[in-house]
């Protein structure tokens, strides 16, 4: 104090400096930086569950939409600020297992997880935790008010009667998005996928940045239709929106979420106990109340707005393929339609 | 300690006819001059020195000349997004520009009923983040919306959209220079034109529209920096329709393209800068303006006047409720359009993106941080300026620096922060990710018009305290404690009241800058947006209103008081 009156100026320096040190020096010692691309009302309980399970580990999400998560890690490949990924969509991870960013790890209970939802080597690289599918949400009150027969297929959807009235996720920065492209490719052919795509692009109103906006859009009557997944649906008609939720009748398009270590993190041993933990039954039964199909087979999922079996509607996907091809799949898709979109993308 | 001696004038010397010798006093002084201008080096010069290179470089870093540029301009999406920009631009000026003249008439030149209540109103936009205007525009003129026909059909998404946006939230601005612009006219001018019998209209353009031509161009130029800069009216309503500052947001967060982000930034940069530029020369013009015998022009009712005005500023007022009033109600309903019951449930927002409560709490911390050493740093930055002693050249660049930011857009300014300190070979480095980088990049974002505000305060103190305070041996940190700063309080608590509303409402910058512990409520009012939930980012832009129009209510009562009896020696 004494200092102040005597040197104002140069003690309110000084404190200025102090603090600012004060403030950039607040890191906790287990902090695990996860990326995510689950949504936001997902990763709560997950949160809660796995710090209670393993107490002085911290999770700090970074969490955007997949197309966005990808973009980050592969711009941050010299220098990753990721420990861990999970719920990053398989056909992102494997481009990052082509990088050589992830560190294979066994976790405890590999034995357990279904055969066709992980890395197949050994010490896999990212080990599956659920599969989530493309789902329409259609808006009854909107329907009614324009006369509009609810869309039972793929194909019904460019129809000229749904001008308009269509929204669907960009495909760059949402998964949600990429799995129905990836899936009308494989379904109907390169050629034939696009000629779709050009038909249906007539009918859409906008391309939004995240894969739950169309179905709340939708939703709250901004559009008729928003193509979407069906955890979002099931939540949002929960929620007491007026839609029905339609999965068409070709197949579902569908991706899994799963999970990989960072080969450059600093905090390997947590970043284990964290993959270990999304392997266990409680985390999957928490994955159960959100999706139908989880890592681990045998546990009970229970979406009560979705009808029918999803196990049988989805699409025979080769995921290596996707992977593989999912630069020029979007290069192409920009090219054609990227008039329509949200910024962001 | 100060001990300034006279020596004999060199009659050799014209320009300098009196020499003193430095003191220890002015080593002090040019010391602090000297260490602030290297502070605004740090943290304004070298991130735009870093933006800069970064947009000659590929992404490994190797330097490729204008390949960048090259690509940009082959790429017809990206460029058309300039005209976009511009015309947009132009045109919520242009709106936004005549609105507030008449509006600001009204409140100067009339006898209007209820000049204090529209004053008030008119201010709210400012204290909301600009994409509060753009999701309420949604709920007004979007496929649902309230009083959709208006638009005959045309889409909100797009131009539409963005003009009405922009000109809500831009309003404030140009109402706050065109007020002031048209308060200080002279009354004599007036009597002259009564005397020569000119027409109301004569006199209206003889006089009154010359005498706030200054203040019309700056407003012009303010608004149309506001307004190319903005992006978060067309991030939420433009749509399709792509203009530069959305680009920067989608190269950089979206394709984490950096190097096009660096160009789109500079592109950015330019209008920009030739707004700022030509509105520093068209000042200079405007001082000579009003001499010292004007007499302040007192309106006389009128009723004919009066009463359109009243009607015409009720209209506009009425919309800025409206706009507000929507996103409240929006925020209280529990499912927009189906079900109106009033709920909290779009409050919850720990169940949606952006970071929940915490965001709020942080942009508390962060504002209250920004207001504090902000308001410090600046206040004292500006007496340095003004009140060191010669030492012309060091003053004039630290002075620059000063009011260079006024011409940097947030999103250039955010995207050089990362380029500069997320560079692992900076030794600042290590605040990267931390609240210190946030309100360190608030700060240098609204530096200039704080600078400023202080700086006009201070030059109406007269040089005589420091003098008299110099020839009796004070130091000057005791005429600062004891002289300038009471008597310049009334600025010195508007410096901290502006950081304090800015920092909680901010996007542009800090939107490149937060880190996952650090995120802030005015961001996550667009993520929210992003994933589609509309509603709760409503109701966060409604928190937000709500903190800064309390706070700025305390802070009008507390002062309101205090002021008074502080303040009392101006008058006689």
């Amino acid at each position: 104090m004494n200092l102040c009156t005597t040197s104002g100026l140069r003690c309110a320096v000084v404190s200025i400096t102090a603090a600012m040190f004060c403030l950039s020096t607040s890191v906790r010692a287990a902090d695990l930086t996860v990326y995510t691309a689950l949504e936001a009302d997902q990763i709560k309980p997950y949160k809660a569950a796995f710090e209670k399970a393993n107490p002085g580990i911290n999770i700090l999400w970074v969490r955007d939409s997949t197309g966005i998560i990808t973009a980050k890690l592969l711009a941050e490949r010299a220098n990753p600020k990721a420990d861990v990924v999970m719920g990053l969509a398989a056909t992102s991870l494997m481009l990052l297992q082509k990088e050589g960013m992830l560190m294979p790890y066994a976790p405890a209970g590999l034995d357990k997880v279904d055969a066709k939802m992980r890395d197949p080597a050994a010490s896999p690289e990212w080990v599956g935790m659920d599969v989530w599918a493309s789902a329409f949400c259609v808006n009854t009150v909107e329907s009614g008010k324009k006369n509009l027969p609810e869309p039972a297929s793929w194909a019904d959807l460019t129809k000229p009667v749904y001008q308009g009235q269509i929204a669907m996720p960009n495909p760059a920065s949402s998964g949600t998005g990429f799995l129905m492209v990836s899936a009308w490719l494989q379904m109907f052919g390169w050629d034939e996928g696009w000629k779709y795509m050009d038909e249906l692009h007539k009918n859409i109103a906008a391309y939004t940045h995240s894969g739950s906006k169309p179905c709340r859009q939708a939703a709250a009557g901004e559009y008729t239709i928003g193509l979407s997944f069906e955890y979002r649906a099931n939540k949002t008609k929960k929620g007491g929106a007026p839609i029905s939720i339609v999965l068409p009748k070709e197949g579902l398009g569908w991706d899994m979420e799963a999970i990989g270590i960072l080969k450059t993190t600093k905090e390997s041993e947590a970043a284990k106990k964290l993959a270990d933990w999304a392997a266990t039954a409680e985390a999957n039964k928490l994955y159960a109340e959100n999706f139908a199909i989880v890592a681990l087979p045998g546990i009970a999922s229970s979406m009560e707005f979705i009808q029918g079996d999803i196990n049988k509607m989805l699409i025979k996907n080769d995921f290596a393929w996707a992977a593989e091809n999912r630069d020029k799949i979007l290069a192409e898709w920009s090219k054609r339609y990227d008039g329509k979109s949200e910024p962001k993308n | 300690m100060a001990t300034e001696t006279l020596i004999l004038p060199d009659r050799t010397a014209a320009v300098a006819p009196l020499r003193q010798k430095l003191g220890h006093d002015d080593w002090i002084m040019r010391g602090a001059v000297v260490a602030l201008g290297l502070w605004l080096i740090v943290t304004v010069l070298l991130p735009l020195w870093a933006l800069l290179s970064k947009s000659f470089q590929a992404a490994d870093g190797s330097f490729i000349g204008l390949a960048n540029f090259q690509a940009y301009f082959a790429n017809p999406a990206l460029a058309n997004s300039i005209w976009h920009s511009v015309w947009v631009s132009l045109l919520s000026t242009i709106i936004c520009v005549l609105l507030a003249f008449v509006y600001a008439y009204g409140l100067t030149r009339t006898c209007m009923p209820g000049r204090g209540l529209f004053r008030i109103i008119a201010q709210i936009p400012i204290l909301a983040p600009s994409l509060l205007p753009a999701i309420s525009l949604v709920y007004l003129f979007g496929n649902q919306g309230l009083v959709k026909w208006m638009l005959f059909g045309a889409s909100i998404y797009g131009p539409i959209g963005i003009v009405m946006g922009e000109v809500f939230w831009t309003f404030p601005h140009a109402l706050i220079i065109i007020t002031t612009a048209l308060a200080i006219s002279d009354a004599r001018l007036y009597e002259a034109a009564e005397a020569l019998r000119a027409s109301p209209r004569r006199t209206f353009w003889t006089v009154t529209f010359p005498g706030a031509r200054y203040g019309l161009i700056s407003a012009v130029f303010v608004v149309f920096t506001l307004v190319i800069t903005d992006f978060g009216v067309p991030k939420v309503i433009g749509g399709r329709f792509n203009v530069l500052a959305t680009d920067i947001y989608k190269q950089v967060v979206g394709q984490q393209n950096f190097q096009m982000g660096a160009v789109v930034g500079l592109i950015l940069l330019l209008p920009a800068g030739v707004a700022f530029v030509v509105d520093q020369l068209m000042q200079r013009r405007q001082l000579a303006l009003l001499s010292a015998r004007a007499v302040p022009y007192a309106p006389r009712p009128d009723a004919t006047i009066d009463r359109t005005m009243l009607a015409i500023c009720s209209l506009i007022a009425f919309a800025i409720l409206v706009i507000l009033g929507v996103s409240f109600f929006a925020s209280i309903a529990t499912f927009w359009p189906y079900n109106l019951t009033p709920s909290f449930k779009n409050f919850d927002f720990d169940m949606m993106d952006g970071g929940g409560w915490r965001s709020y709490f942080n942009s508390l911390v962060m504002a209250g941080l920004t207001a504090l050493f902000g308001t410090a740093v600046i206040f004292a930055g500006a007496y340095l300026v003004e009140k060191t002693p010669r030492f012309r050249y060091v003053r004039g660049f630290v002075q620059f620096l000063a009011l260079l930011p006024l011409a940097v857009p947030g999103l250039v300014l955010g995207l050089g922060y990362i380029f500069f300190f997320n560079n692992p070979a900076n030794p600042l480095n290590f605040i990267y990710g931390t609240m210190a980088i946030l309100v360190i990049c608030t700060i240098s974002h609204f530096y200039s018009v704080s600078h400023l505000t202080a700086v006009t305060a201070l030059k109406q103190i007269d040089q005589e305290f420091e003098t008299v305070s110099a020839s009796l041996r004070v130091p000057f940190w005791r005429t600062f404690m004891r002289v300038t700063l009471p008597v310049c309080l009334p600025a010195v608590l508007d410096i901290a009241m502006y950081l304090f509303v800015n920092a909680m409402t901010t996007v542009s910058a800090v939107v490149f800058i937060y880190a996952p512990h650090t995120t802030l409520a005015a961001i996550a009012v667009l993520n929210m947006d992003d994933a589609g939930d509309v509603a709760p980012a409503a109701a966060m832009a409604m928190v937000v209103f709500a903190t800064a129009a309390v706070t700025r209510a305390i802070y009008m009562l507390l002062t309101q008081g205090y002021l008074a009896r502080a303040q009392m020696w101006r008058k006689r």
